[in-house]
Order: structure tokens, then sequence, then C-alpha cells
């Protein structure tokens, strides 16, 4: 057994695994452990929260709770209307990372799909999918997310109105109850929708340049030679070995859909009151910034949470990209 | 090469007759049409459509602006009183041009700049430190620098003007805001782009050669590692571009960014198609010349007409 005598120099483990890779990273550790705290705070502390803080007060423009004029029940101060602001920030919290994660589930579901299939059959199908995807990459795709809610939301306003009142007329409350509380919130649907729809580029390059690779391998040549269909080759064999690649870029799509629902909800087009997010939070935090009476915490605040939130998810899918894709370079 | 040239054209071509054409049928589909919040009596309201040419079907609507567009007609504006699209477009466009050239000049120039330093001093103090600052500063949206500069450089220190626009130290703050992201991102991508390439037998041979780090960089790698920095030139203009809104917001200039979100909230289809079809028409330019500029940088790309 001339393997037994293993030379000194030869290293004899297990090459450590992409998992073990992020655990050794402290930051994104960090980052990872930042943001469940942030999700958490968001979902947990608001349930528990007395009513007269989620309501609108007349102690308008009241500092935080440790400045000179500040209440203690008002931890963070108040806006314009006297809302909480620390109440405003966690659900805001609710509002931003949730659209965040859906929307980026949707360009996961449409990109990796349009990826599986623009690699899987290559040539000049691929050629032209790809060619697509480089042509759309070029247009300014915010645009075409504001025009259509701008046309759309009256539509979808109709829709659960009309759903509310057949609630009614079918005495079936629920329904009654739950579209008349979502109609605040419908852009959040629009934005979902539409967000996760441009945003589903970079997830079909990755996905299709992974699958390039991989449908070449020998074990993919194994399963077709044992007569698997396409779908369950692509289904089996290929998706199980793109699950971390795609989680990587799950991570890293999921700050540019928030910091792009930010960007409507500041210009407007976005979330509205009564509901929140962190970009019309930010949006009244500026509209406030004057030389004289500076209303700081309505912009520190907002823009402190969202700044570190964003910074968090980046460095954790650059750590999951570290770990798992490391040939890539940006 | 020029069918190359001419293929790419009438393919931007397409392009654009798609983006202008969804653009509009989105623009007219909304409910009630665009004289909808004028609360207007039904006969008012049909004779005001009739007069705008945005009666009856959809399709017919788009033929007709279409036609107009074509002898290059962007309408009149149903907000602005008595302008035309092309009036008001020209008014606004000058100063986006100014802001988002001067922040794509900044990005580009400095993103390279701090991109091949950190590659030149790769794993130093400097080559971490500037690497964590372009990760934050890509995080952080210009919708939250711009607020924070405007109220610490702008209020606090007074060191710069917060209104206003034309001169320079108006322009620096705003296009600083616009350009930081993209900058950040171009020095990422010039750093790795850069390191790739320094690991090449060429680039070996320069250095045996007797060049030192900085001009093997400068001459050799620099060649191929900014290819994929070109690349990303197309991209950044469409962002530039976006970006620009809400810099226009913050800093209270009068572009075109906020001319398309006011055309958005007020129902002026004329208004937002025409403010569409300038975008898209930099943006195909833009394009353009980045795939030209590309193939004649690029010696390994064989053009298939």
């Amino acid at each position: 057994m001339p393997d037994a005598v293993a030379t000194p120099n030869r290293w004899t483990g297990t090459p450590p695994n992409g998992w073990q890779v992020l655990r050794r990273n402290r930051v994104a550790v960090l980052c990872f452990w930042y943001l469940v705290v942030v999700a958490l705070a968001a979902i947990v502390v608001p349930v528990f929260l007395p009513a007269e803080v989620k309501m609108v007060s007349e102690s308008s423009y009241v500092p935080p709770s440790w400045c000179e004029g500040g209440i203690s029940r008002h931890l963070l101060g108040t806006d314009v209307n006297g809302q909480d602001l620390f109440y405003r920030l966690l659900t805001g919290a609710r509002v931003s990372l949730g659209v965040g994660l859906v929307a980026a589930l949707v360009s996961l579901v449409i990109g990796g799909t349009y990826g599986m299939i623009s690699g899987y059959a290559g040539g000049r199908v691929d050629g032209g999918m790809m060619r697509l995807v480089d042509i759309l990459n070029s247009v300014p795709s915010l645009l075409f997310v504001m025009i259509f809610i701008a046309a759309f939301d009256g539509y979808f306003t109709d829709a659960l109105d009309g759903l509310r009142l057949w609630g009614q007329r079918e005495h079936w409350g629920w329904v009654e109850a739950w579209a008349g509380a979502m109609i605040p919130y419908k852009r959040i649907f629009l934005l979902v929708l539409s967000l996760g729809f441009i945003q589903w580029l970079t997830m079909a390059r990755i996905v299709r340049g992974q699958v390039l690779v991989l449908k070449e391998l020998a074990f993919v040549t194994a399963s077709r030679a044992m007569g698997q269909k396409g779908w369950s080759i692509i289904w089996k064999h290929l998706w199980p070995n793109l699950s971390t690649i795609v989680l990587t870029y799950l991570t890293l799509t999921i700050p540019a859909v928030i910091r792009d629902e930010s960007f409507l909800s500041f210009l407007g087009l976005g979330i509205e009151d009564p509901a929140a997010s962190w970009g019309s939070l930010l949006k009244d935090g500026a509209q406030v910034i004057n030389p004289l009476d500076s209303k700081w915490w309505l912009l520190a605040f907002p823009a402190g949470l969202m700044s570190t939130s964003l910074l968090a998810l980046n460095f954790l899918g650059d750590g999951l990209r570290d770990a798992f894709d490391p040939r890539s370079s940006d | 090469m020029f069918a190359f040239i001419l293929r790419r054209f009438l393919s931007s071509l397409v392009v654009l007759g798609f983006v202008v054409s969804l653009t509009f049928l989105l623009s007219i589909s909304q409910k009630g049409g665009p004289f909808e919040r004028e609360k207007l009596t039904a006969a008012a309201k049909a004779e005001r459509e009739k007069n705008a040419e945005l009666d009856g079907p959809k399709w017919w609507q788009l033929q007709r602006y279409v036609k107009r567009l074509l002898r290059g007609d962007l309408n009149v504006s149903l907000r602005y009183q008595n302008l035309s699209v092309a009036e008001v477009l020209g008014q606004k466009l000058p100063n986006s041009l100014i802001l988002g050239g001067s922040a794509f000049v900044i990005a580009a120039v400095g993103g390279v700049a701090m991109g091949f330093v950190a590659a030149m001093r790769k794993d130093s103090g400097l080559d971490v430190a500037s690497m964590f600052v372009a990760l934050a500063a890509i995080s952080i949206p210009s919708f939250i620098t711009g607020p924070l500069f405007v109220a610490l450089f702008g209020l606090k220190l007074g060191w710069l003007p917060i209104g206003g626009f034309g001169t320079i130290p108006q322009l620096i703050m705003p296009s600083i805001c616009l350009a930081l992201p993209f900058l950040a991102y171009v020095a990422r991508l010039t750093r790795n782009s850069l390191l790739d390439v320094k690991s090449q037998n060429y680039m070996r041979t320069a250095k045996a050669k007797g060049l030192d780090d900085a001009t093997a960089l400068a001459r050799h790698a620099m060649k191929v590692a900014i290819l994929p920095v070109i690349t990303y030139m197309g991209p950044m203009a469409a962002y530039v571009l976006t970006g620009s809104f809400v810099v226009e917001s913050v800093f209270n200039i009068s572009g075109l960014g906020m001319v398309f979100v006011n055309a958005i909230q007020n129902t002026d289809p004329f208004l937002l198609t025409g403010a569409v079809v300038v975008y898209s028409a930099l943006l195909v330019f833009f394009n353009f010349v980045v795939d030209v500029l590309y193939t004649f940088l690029d010696k390994r790309i064989q053009l298939h007409a």
C-alpha cells in the first residue's frame, strides 16, 4: 500500500466546502446576524407596541426621547402627522425587506427558467436569447416600472375594491376585510411584480453560464445515455448543482430591489401613506431639511437603518459569492 | 465592418420603435384616460380627447402618434399650456446632459484610477480600505447620500451651495452624488479585471524586460483590462440617467428627470413619451458607440456581419 505513506507536504483533508469558507468570513457572518435581528425586530416588535403609539397624534415633530423636548413614549421622535418614527421604521422595514425578498424570488423564477432554457438549448437559441438580455440590459427599465405602475394603479384599486364588494355581497367577511385592508398597500403588489420582472437579467446570465458548463459534464451525458429526458435532467441534475450560486445572486438581488423600491417611493411613485417604506420615510425626512430648524432624526434614522441593511446584504452576498463562485470577479 | 455597423444600427432602430410604442400605449391606458382628473362632462371630455388625437381605439392613437413622430413632431404637452413637447424638452435637456455627463466622466475616470491604484497595491491597507469604501458606496443609493450631503456640506458646514444650477460649485455636489455608486462599481471592476490580467504570461515578460509595476500595468494590462469596464459603460449610461431623477429632485434641478416624473403624475402622455424618445435615443446612440468602440479595442473580436 504505497498510498498509506503520505508525503508530508501533501494535504490529505477534504477540500473546504462553501459553507465552511462562508463561516470563516467574519464580516459576512456578522452581516447575516445583523439582518436576522433587523428582520425579526420588524416582524415581532410592532406587535408589542402599545396601540396609541401606532396612531396619528397631535404631537408632531417630537424629537427623540433622549433629546431636549423628547417624550419617552416616542423613542425616535415623531413626524409631521405625529406618527411614531420607531414604529414607522419597523413597518417600513417589513415592507422594504418583504418587497425585496418576494421580488427577488419572482426574478429567480423568471431568470432561472430563462437562463436554464438558454444554456441547455445552446446554439442559435442561446445566442438569440442572450442578445435579448443584452438589449434589455441597456434599456432604462425603471422608467417602464414607473409608467407601468401609473398605468395600472387605477385598475388594480378597482379590482381590489370589486373583490371587497363581492365579499360583502356573498357574506364572506374575511374576503371583504382582507381586500379592504389591502387597498392602502395595493402598490406593493404592483411593485413586487414589476421589480421582479426587471431584475431577472443577471440571474439569467449566471444560470445560463453555469448550465453551459454543467451540461457538458460526464454525469449529464451518462443520464442522457440512460434515457432521461431534458426536463428531468434539468430538474434532477442541473438544478441541485446550481442552488448555491442561485442563493448567492438571490442575496445580491434583494438589495437591488430594495434600492429600486425606495427610489420609486422617494419620488412618490411607490409606497404611499399610510403605508411606509424606507424610501417614503427618507422622502419625508428629505423634505424637512432646512437650515433653521433641523428635524435631523427624520433623515438620520431611516438613512442609517436603510444603508446598514443594504450594506449588510451586499457584504453577505459578496461573502456568499467568494464562497460559492470563487472564479467570478464582479 | 460597414455591414456590422448597419446591422447594429437597424436593430437599435427596432428597439427604439418598440420602446416608444410600449411607452405610448402604457401612458394612454390609464384608467379613464388622461383627462379623467379634470372632472369634465362626457361631451367636453370627448371633445378634448378628439382635439388631442386621443380618441378611438388605442392602436389608432398609436398609429397617429407614430406618424407624427416620423415627421419629427412630438406633439403638444397637455399640461404645459401652449408649449410643444419639443420646446419643454429643449429647455430641460441641457441641464440633464450637463449633470449626467459630468457624473459619467467622474465615475469613469475616478473609478478607473481608483481601481488601478488598488490593483497596484493589492492586499495593502489602501486596497482593502478602498474596496470597502467602494462596496459601501455601491450599497448606499443617491437618495440617501443626496439629502445627507445637503445637510452636511450645504447646511452644516456651508461649503457648497445647495440650490440652483449652472455654476461649477453648484454642479459639484449633485454630480458627485450621482457618480458615487458608479464610480465605486467601475473601481471594483477595474481592480478585479487588472488582477486577472496581471497573472498572464505576457505580463511576466513585460516585467522581465525591466518595466516597473505601474508602467507594466498601465501600458500592457490596461489595454485588456479596460474591456469589461467599457462593456459596463452602456448599462451605466442607463443607470446614470434614471439615477439623475432622484438627484434632480433632491437638488431642485429643473431637468428632464423632473419632467418625466411630473408627466407621469399629471398624466401627460405626449410629454412622457417624448421624454422617453429622447432618453432611448440617447441610450441607443451611446450603446452603439460603445459597441463600435469595443470592436476597435478588442482585436480578438471578429465581426460577424
